[in-house]
């Protein structure tokens, strides 16, 4: 049963193959989209940090912003 | 409704929803692994490698419907200057590229064993390179052009120009004598693919629906707080 599941009769090799290269695809994406949001989650906390106390509070009066900085995923 | 439009809105909600994608896709994708690897029969013709069938047909098909999506989302944005359906379509491009490819190389290694060989220039084959290329036109189009008017322009003309090469793909089979299979599967018609098959191809393409899915939003999310980013270099 295991050995037929890695064989496949001869066609275990290019079956295995598209189903990694398939899942390296998806991880490889993920990662690096994961990456490019981090880099500017950080970048926005770094910016909104700098910003004097009047400037902070115009900059947090946009809802956006408020979500921006209260709904940063952990994905 | 139409505050549901407010990006504040949008973000809250684009912003909660990966996790819970992330885990129906690695719910669903568990299931079609399982299906398509082990639960799944043998074909009389192709043997086990008709397993890659799903994966590269997933691919393909995905691929395809999100190059649609986003010629038509830039068609519309542009005729009636809708921003947020260029941040829409430029969000969805990352995953549609990387399926295309996952279509050609897994087709690829089908062919190996099938044709006896990794490459063929046959019609289904040739256009979906083409489509690569479109692809890869319409991300670089994005990082080269940094005025908004420009870059909504150039995208929707390579959408324009691409989006004609999909009847090909999709009629190539047809319209020439081919390497590759015509469809197994038609929605107008009875399909020929027997229901232990369609079952794992149909859920292995929900899993990679829903990782276009969780994709989408990342990328979304990252333009939205790029765009608010640019906003505070202005106070």
């Amino acid at each position: 049963m295991i050995e037929n599941l890695f064989f496949m009769n001869g066609y275990g090799l290019y079956v295995w193959s598209a189903f990694s290269f398939t899942l390296l695809s998806f991880l490889t994406l993920f990662l690096i989209i994961k990456i490019q949001y981090n880099k500017e989650k950080n970048k926005f906390i770094a910016k909104f940090g700098s910003l004097d106390t009047e400037r902070a509070a115009f900059a947090k009066s946009q809802s956006i912003n408020k979500e921006i900085l209260s709904n940063i995923s952990n994905i | 409704m139409f505050k549901y439009f407010e990006p504040s809105k949008i973000f809250s909600i684009t912003s909660k929803a990966p996790k819970y994608v992330l885990f129906l896709f690695i719910v669903i994708l568990s299931i079609g692994l399982t299906e398509a690897l082990i639960l799944s029969p043998e074909d009389y013709k192709q043997s086990h490698s008709v397993r890659i069938m799903y994966v590269h047909v997933p691919a393909a098909w995905i691929s395809l419907g999100i190059f649609s999506a986003i010629t038509f989302l830039s068609i519309v944005g542009y005729i009636f200057k809708i921003r947020n359906f260029f941040l829409i379509a430029k969000s969805l491009a990352p995953s549609g590229l990387v399926f295309n490819i996952i279509a050609l190389v897994t087709g690829s290694i089908w062919g190996k064993p099938t044709w006896g060989t990794w490459w063929a220039w046959d019609a289904r084959i040739t256009s979906m390179l083409i489509l690569v290329l479109f692809y890869i036109m319409y991300l670089i189009a994005w990082r080269i052009f940094e005025d908004n008017d420009k870059v909504f322009k150039v995208t929707s003309v390579i959408t324009i120009l691409g989006i004609i090469n999909v009847p090909i793909i999709k009629y190539s089979v047809d319209w020439w004598n081919t390497l590759h299979q015509p469809a197994s599967i038609n929605i107008l018609s009875k399909s020929s693919i027997h229901i232990s098959m369609l079952f794992p191809l149909l859920t292995m393409t929900a899993a990679f629906a829903l990782f276009s899915l969780l994709i989408f939003l990342m990328k979304y999310n990252t333009e939205l707080i790029k765009i608010k980013n640019k906003g505070l270099d202005r106070l």
